[in-house]
């Protein structure tokens, strides 16, 4: 599967995708749900929490591991995908459209350290070979 | 060098995700381990168990040596064709492994053994026959392949594709056995369902496979293999029991035959153990996942105690996650316990396992 390249990306492999409003969502990437294999509970961040730039703030758990989610940038927890929790599965079938939450960026300068869909796309074939 | 069973192309053929299993180069799943899961509850599924070892100890009274080398007794075999589960032991009364044992006659007994244990199994076989029936012939068949072909449709599927097998296996019960043509079958397995486990010369495993494959019997890998024996309730050797542990506490008693005169390896340990802990199966209340190695704790008349999940899960039939734990023996069914997930504590129930038999949940 192809790197949307409209998405901006983290190298604990979450996608952010920044919104018109100035907000920002966040999901994990297809190459994050298919090393952890189908996705069986989604643990999601409070609305209204505060978090900083790499905090842990979620967890997505398949049926072969428990891995943490890392907040892309600092913000404040607007809302997050609820329905999610319900169907984790939705996570494999297309990572990209499966988010798990928004974010009002505290610092959105934080926006410009993260990876464009070319340099993510080499971060995770250095990390096959 | 990871070691490969003679299905290894095949599987990469079918595009498996392939991992290293204690040595052994093995599939995980062949896209989605949670299709391969409910294929094998309302369909047919197989596996690949080439890894895990056939012994075959040949000689003159055979059953006299084996009468001592395991903790169940090997004289419930009347039938040729019959097997039995049984537990190895330690003279101090821990596991070495746990296998099934097939007798096939008064001169010929096959044992199968777990793979990441087999080449201490057969040293510890081979010393034991030194000093106890010098005579025994014991061979490890690696000349072999072994398919487990699990669900409710696996058999018939099956007779389908090893003529004449139908006749032969039809009237097999659970834990016989016979023979048809290069295939030894098996009415045994370790997913809870009904099938058969299929040992046959590893040349014909790939066309077998396909075989299989033609009539719609779903490759599974060992992901599916694990949620499937936890559903079902069965040890896994290495994580709920090891040579630390001794079978009346992993939920094994019911293998152990202390009643009849017969001295066997370990027994004495075994009579002369005050037992204290017992292996529980737990259904997680809250939302979450249990794994392998979570703490457990609780509170049993006012007194604190402490366990560990030994395997633990998301169960895909009952849509929760369950797990096998080892908890003191005051502890009963019914009761709350705690399980320590990441830095909160959730409430899981203790239950009577197995989880799911034959596709359905029993809890």
């Amino acid at each position: 599967m192809s790197v949307p390249t409209n998405l901006k990306y983290s190298k604990s492999h979450e996608w952010v995708r920044p919104e018109a409003d100035g907000t920002v969502t966040v999901g994990i990437t297809h190459h994050a749900q298919e090393l952890l294999g189908d996705m069986v509970f989604v643990e999601l961040p409070e609305v209204g929490r505060k978090l900083k730039q790499k905090e842990e703030c979620a967890v997505a758990e398949s049926v072969k591991a428990a891995a943490d989610v890392y907040s892309p940038i600092s913000g404040e927890v607007i809302v997050v995908n609820s329905p999610l929790a319900d169907e984790p599965g939705k996570i494999n079938e297309d990572a990209f459209s499966a988010w798990l939450f928004k974010l009002k960026p505290s610092n959105a300068s934080e926006l410009d350290g993260l990876l464009d869909a070319a340099a993510y796309t080499e971060l995770v074939e250095n990390e096959d070979h | 060098m990871l070691k490969m069973t003679p299905l290894n192309q095949t599987h990469r053929d079918m595009n498996a995700k392939m991992v290293d299993f204690g040595g052994w180069d093995m599939p995980l799943h062949y896209g989605s381990q949670l299709d391969e899961h409910h294929k094998v509850r309302q369909d047919a599924g197989m596996f690949d168990v080439s890894h895990m070892l056939p012994v075959d100890i040949k000689g003159d009274n055979v059953r006299s040596f084996l009468r001592q080398l395991v903790a169940n007794n090997v004289d419930k075999l009347t039938l040729p064709g019959k097997a039995l589960y049984s537990c190895m032991l330690t003279p101090q009364g821990g596991i070495i492994d746990d296998l099934i044992i097939y007798f096939l006659s008064e001169t010929w007994f096959r044992i199968v053994v777990n793979a990441g244990t087999a080449d201490k199994d057969v040293a510890w076989m081979l010393k034991q026959r030194d000093a106890l029936a010098p005579n025994l012939e014991i061979t490890p068949r690696r000349d072999l392949a072994m398919i487990a072909v699990q669900g409710p449709n696996a058999r018939a599927k099956v007779w389908q594709v090893i003529s004449g097998s139908q006749a032969a296996t039809e009237e097999l019960k659970l834990f016989q056995s016979t023979v048809v043509n290069q295939y030894f079958i098996a009415r045994t397995g370790y997913t809870g369902e009904d099938g058969f486990e299929i040992i046959l010369p590893a040349a014909d495993a790939p066309s077998f496979w396909k075989a299989l494959h033609a009539v719609y019997v779903a490759p599974a890998g060992l992901g599916a293999r694990d949620t499937l024996r936890l559903e079902a309730g069965m040890n896994l050797y290495g994580q709920d029991m090891d040579e630390t542990k001794n079978p009346l506490e992993s939920g094994l008693a019911w293998t152990v035959d202390l009643k009849s005169e017969r001295d066997f390896i370990g027994k004495q340990a075994l009579l002369d153990t005050a037992v204290t802990q017992q292996l529980v199966g737990l259904v997680l209340i809250d939302r979450g996942v249990l794994r392998s190695h979570q703490q457990v704790v609780g509170q049993h008349d006012g007194v604190e105690y402490q366990g560990e999940i030994t395997s633990g899960g998301f169960s895909p039939t009952m849509n929760q996650s369950i797990a096998l734990a080892r908890l003191p023996v005051q502890i009963a069914v019914g009761d709350e316990v705690n399980v320590i997930v990441h830095d909160k504590k959730l409430r899981a129930k203790v239950v009577k396992y197995p989880f799911v038999r034959n596709g359905k949940a029993l809890v």
